[in-house]
């Protein structure tokens, strides 16, 4: 590992693997993925997200390449977005899908399963009121459906309304005729995604890195998978 | 009750028990008669010397047909019965007490003096087993399956290996020590009696598991176990028949065995997957033969099954494959009836078959001959339990390294506990060749001791050891809309963080293989249209065309298709901003005319808006003879006044009138009455359609138009069930005189009301 960096470098790889739960090495991938996707510039924009071609089938590619940009997400208590990322805002938005590590107690499991739903919560509230009002939850499943056309269209409302009518039946309970439910608050969405297990699974994306400690030249390769059904 | 049925069922094999001809008394009922019209012909020539024979009796030429009839009936009376006993069913497991059953049966046999049947390897494999294997991969849960396809394997492959193994390798160890008088038994017999002992058994393991209820993961894993040893039984069982026979084994047949597993594993594999592809194209055809839907399915799988079987591949991974590839395009394409024809089928052929196959290993304990060995059968069972703990628990450490969700020890236990043996191994053991295994008797004693303790012993006591650990059972809750949203937008995400790490990972895969199913396979094998619904729509309407047939079938009265009662609806969550509307800004003169046009129209859509707002109704509701309506309706209005007292009610809008599901749902009611119209745009108008998405603006139009009177109280439609109509939860309403009149205006108005389509002056814009 040492021949591949200068001493000051691996200082800033230890500082941010603090900060952000990765191990050195993970960061060291993720930064050599960094400079591919910016081209060895430091800053990383728009642009070079959408010019992933991979990412050009994904129907919610622009709230992915959003949330990159979006500064709730970066954890320095600021809003409003950002036009161009550097490689630490970069590594904390990814932290967000690494699993709880094995010596974490359950405290702050449960705190980065807070920080995990928040992600998401932010990727669907869009002008950042809080909630996440119908337009905003119209826009999402609008998107998911963007593929077909007019019948997406027009079934995207109906779905839309009566996913909202569910999560306000659920969170909110009773409602006199004029109340109006304003949108899906965090603390609600955390009532509804609670007891989904599939939705609670895959907020475990798994980056973990093989490190072969005895062949230090070979490069470590990064395996992202997913698997099973979350029970804890 | 059951006691009689059993002696009844009991005297009847007595009576008419097999290969005996003449030998034994006719019974004086029923049997007779098949004597009639057949008689004529063998005593025709005897005509001059006796006399006619007005009843005879000729059993032999129906006797196979009433042999099988019988012992099915009888397997299913013995399944009622045991229903009926309370407290029966909870204690012990069914699969017990039908081996139970099979022994007093064998016993009843014995005691006659016949021999009573022995299960047949011959009817096992291809009679009784396919239609448990194919209910099972019919129905398989995908999502689980895929997502554990790791961890089931490295249990079926490597667990079977080493459980085969390490069985056959110590009890020729205890075969081998002195005053076992074991000797006899050489290495290769006790590792092909290894290989038939260890795997976990399909039939029981569902059999026994599906009656406690335990959560998903495990199912999933120690069911997915079971199926896909299979290959590895298969290969072993050969590999050691054709080194026992041969005497001998070489590094080089140790190879071409693994190449044979793969072989077998795989090519079983692909022929499923290739006859689910058939069955899949076929029945895209079946639109005008929607009777013989269900016989495609069925066929095709069957054939899957022998075809997998003439090349001795495995023909279970063939049966699953079929089932799980056709499965979601047959469904696309078949009619609903069908659907439920195929399940209903699947359920009962596989019920039946799981009763005779216990049935049948009781009354073959009677009826074999039995060597028994106390040193050699103790043995196996203390090795099979040692060999399966140890394995399981072995395996998990390794696996546990490459899984998020580890598996904790409660599970490991349970996943262990699980491994029952069944009618798998005996059918084996009994397919042994005597010549070359001249102590077959002794291994099929021992094999027929492990199943019964494990399906006895283990069976039973699972289920409290499961309350006892409390190990999570699985969770009711059924799949909601918001579920299936964030579970497609997570998957999304998900692969999206993939491409941006640059790494192919598992999401990645998964959505190249949605995409490439949707782009070229779905065209092939769904027909029309609906091979390009996506699957969040095909979810929605699904759901809601279930909530309305739930609706529908509780009469409209109390039952809520939602998880907690409340009072929320739809016009809580319409944003009731004004700048949100997007109405032009009008000038004075300009909506002076709008109320004019608004006004006169009225008159003609007064029926229509009275549906909606209590407060337009002016005139006397029998107008317009609507009298003899409400006479025939009067059962409705009942269900009208249920309705008002409903908390809460999903209004759905109905789908677009060629989507699949809608189409499969014509169901007794007049389809032109749920006709739909295309949904208007944002131009205010009044036109409020029954049967579409309520747009904001048109409500506020009218909450406008009434803001005189009491914008408070305005009522709102969102739409129409399709039975029945849904009023949206207003706690005032009740208290109302005038509306029970309004709820039987309504209601009469939406039954009889043939469609917004059918008056054509209605729908055009009032703006001119």
């Amino acid at each position: 590992m040492g021949a591949f960096h200068s001493n000051p470098a691996e200082q800033t790889y230890r500082d941010l693997a603090e900060k952000t739960g990765f191990s050195v090495e993970q960061i060291w991938i993720l930064h050599n993925r960094f400079k591919q996707l910016s081209h060895d510039e430091e800053m990383l924009r728009r642009d070079d997200f959408k010019a992933i071609p991979d990412l050009a089938c994904n129907p919610i590619r622009s709230q992915i390449i959003e949330a990159f940009f979006d500064q709730r997400n970066f954890q320095t208590n600021s809003d409003g977005t950002a036009h161009e990322i550097g490689f630490e805002e970069f590594l904390t938005v990814m932290s967000y899908f690494r699993p709880p590590s094995l010596n974490m107690t359950q405290e702050e499991k449960e705190d980065l399963r807070r920080a995990k739903l928040r992600f998401l919560f932010n990727m669907h509230d869009t002008d950042n009121d809080g909630t996440i009002t119908l337009e905003e939850y119209r826009h999402v499943v609008e998107e998911l459906l963007s593929r077909s056309g007019a019948i997406g269209q027009e079934t995207a409302k109906g779905i839309t309304d009566a996913a909202m009518l569910e999560v306000a039946s659920t969170s909110v309970g009773h409602m006199g005729p004029d109340d109006v439910y304003e949108g899906i608050t965090f603390e609600h969405f955390l009532k509804v995604c609670h007891p989904f297990p599939a939705v609670k699974g895959k907020l475990q994306l798994i980056l973990t890195a093989f490190v072969h400690t005895l062949f230090p030249h070979y490069r470590p390769r990064l395996y992202i998978g997913y698997t099973g059904v979350h029970w804890a | 009750m059951t006691s009689r049925a059993m002696t009844l069922a009991g005297l009847f094999l007595l009576l008419l028990t097999p290969g005996t001809g003449g030998s034994q008394v006719p019974g004086t009922d029923g049997a007779g008669d098949h004597g009639g019209p057949h008689g004529l012909d063998g005593h025709g020539a005897n005509a001059t010397n006796k006399a006619f024979p007005v009843l005879s009796f000729d059993y032999k030429h129906v006797q196979m047909p009433f042999e099988i009839s019988l012992w099915v009936l009888l397997a299913s009376l013995m399944k009622l019965g045991f229903h009926l006993i309370p407290r029966l069913s909870s204690i012990v497991p069914e699969s017990c007490l039908l081996i139970v059953v099979g022994l007093l049966v064998g016993g009843l046999i014995r005691v006659v003096g016949e021999d009573p049947p022995i299960l047949g390897s011959q009817l096992f494999f291809l009679c009784l087993l396919p239609p448990i294997i194919l209910d099972a991969g019919y129905f398989l849960p995908i999502r689980p399956f895929t997502e554990n396809v790791g961890t089931i394997l490295m249990f079926a492959v490597v667990g079977t290996l080493w459980n085969a193994f390490f069985v056959g390798g110590l009890l020729y160890g205890v075969c081998q020590l002195e005053g076992t008088h074991l000797g006899r038994v050489d290495l290769m017999a006790c590792l092909l009696f290894g290989s038939i002992i260890s795997a976990v058994d399909p039939v029981a393991v569902l059999a026994v598991f599906e009656e406690i209820h335990i959560n998903e993961l495990l199912h999933i894993l120690v069911f997915g176990e079971s199926l896909l040893n299979d290959a590895v039984t298969v290969v072993l069982y050969h590999l050691f028949e054709e080194f026992a026979a041969a005497g001998g084994v070489t590094i080089k047949d140790v190879f071409l065995g693994i190449v044979c597993f793969l072989v077998v594993a795989l090519g079983g594999i692909l022929v499923g997957a290739i006859y689910g592809v058939l069955a899949a194209f076929t029945s895209r055809f079946t639109s005008h033969t929607r009777v013989i839907e269900p016989l495609f399915v069925f066929l095709y799988s069957y054939m899957a099954y022998l075809s997998a079987e003439v090349f001795h591949l495995s023909g279970i991974m063939a049966l699953i494959a079929c089932g799980a590839v056709m499965r979601p395009y047959v469904e696309a394409n078949i009619s609903h009836k069908s659907h439920t024809t195929i399940k209903y089928f699947l359920k009962m052929w596989s019920s039946v078959s799981e009763t005779l196959i216990f049935i049948f290993l009781g009354v073959s304990t009677v009826a074999g001959q039995h060597h028994w060995n106390w040193t050699f059968v103790i043995c196996t069972v203390i090795l099979c339990l040692v060999a399966r703990v140890l394995g399981v628990v072995g395996l998990t450490f390794m696996i546990n390294k490459f899984r998020i969700v580890k598996l904790t020890t409660k599970d490991q236990f349970i996943i262990a506990y699980g491994g029952l043996r069944g009618a798998i191994a005996f059918s084996l053991g009994y397919l042994l060749d005597k010549v070359h295994f001249p102590m077959r008797d002794m291994f099929l004693t021992a094999i027929i001791t492990v199943i019964f303790f494990t399906v006895f012993v283990q069976g039973m006591t699972i289920r409290p050891l499961v309350d006892l650990l409390a190990v999570k059972k699985k969770q009711e809750t059924k799949r909601s809309i918001n579920e299936e949203i964030h579970t497609q937008f997570l998957d999304h995400l998900l692969t999206g963080i993939e491409d941006i790490c640059g790494h192919y990972g598992h999401h990645h895969w998964k959505d190249k293989l949605n995409r490439f199913n949707k782009k070229y396979v779905k065209k092939c094998l769904i027909a029309g249209e609906r091979s390009k619904e996506p699957q969040l729509i095909a979810f929605y309407h699904k759901m809601e065309m279930k909530q309305a047939i739930e609706l529908v079938e509780s009469g409209g009265g109390v039952k809520i298709p939602s998880a907690m009662p409340s009072t929320v609806s739809m016009q809580n969550i319409q944003p009731k901003k004004p700048t949100e509307r997007a109405l032009p800004q009008l000038s004075k003169s300009r909506e002076e005319e709008i109320r004019k046009i608004l006004r006169t129209n009225l008159q003609k859509t007064r029926q229509r808006l009275r549906s909606y707002n209590r407060h337009t109704l002016v005139a006397d509701p029998y107008e317009d003879g609507w009298n003899d309506m409400f006479l025939k309706r009067r059962r409705v209005m009942e269900l009208g006044k249920k309705i008002s007292e409903l908390n809460n009610y999903l209004t759905v809008p109905a789908p677009a009138p060629d989507s699949p599901t809608m189409a499969r749902a014509r169901l007794a009611s007049d389809p032109q009455a749920w006709s739909i119209k295309p949904k208007s745009d944002s131009i205010p108008t009044i036109q409020v359609d029954l049967a579409s998405p309520q747009s904001p603006d048109s409500v506020n139009m009218v909450d406008e138009f009434n803001k005189p009177s009491k914008p408070t109280e305005a009522e709102e439609e969102e739409g129409l069930m399709m039975k029945a109509p849904s009023s949206s939860a207003d706690q005032k309403e009740r208290k109302r005189d005038k509306e029970d009149g309004v709820e039987q205006q309504r209601l009469a108005r939406c039954l009889s009301d043939p469609g917004p389509s059918a008056e054509d002056d209605e729908d055009e814009p009032f703006l001119p």
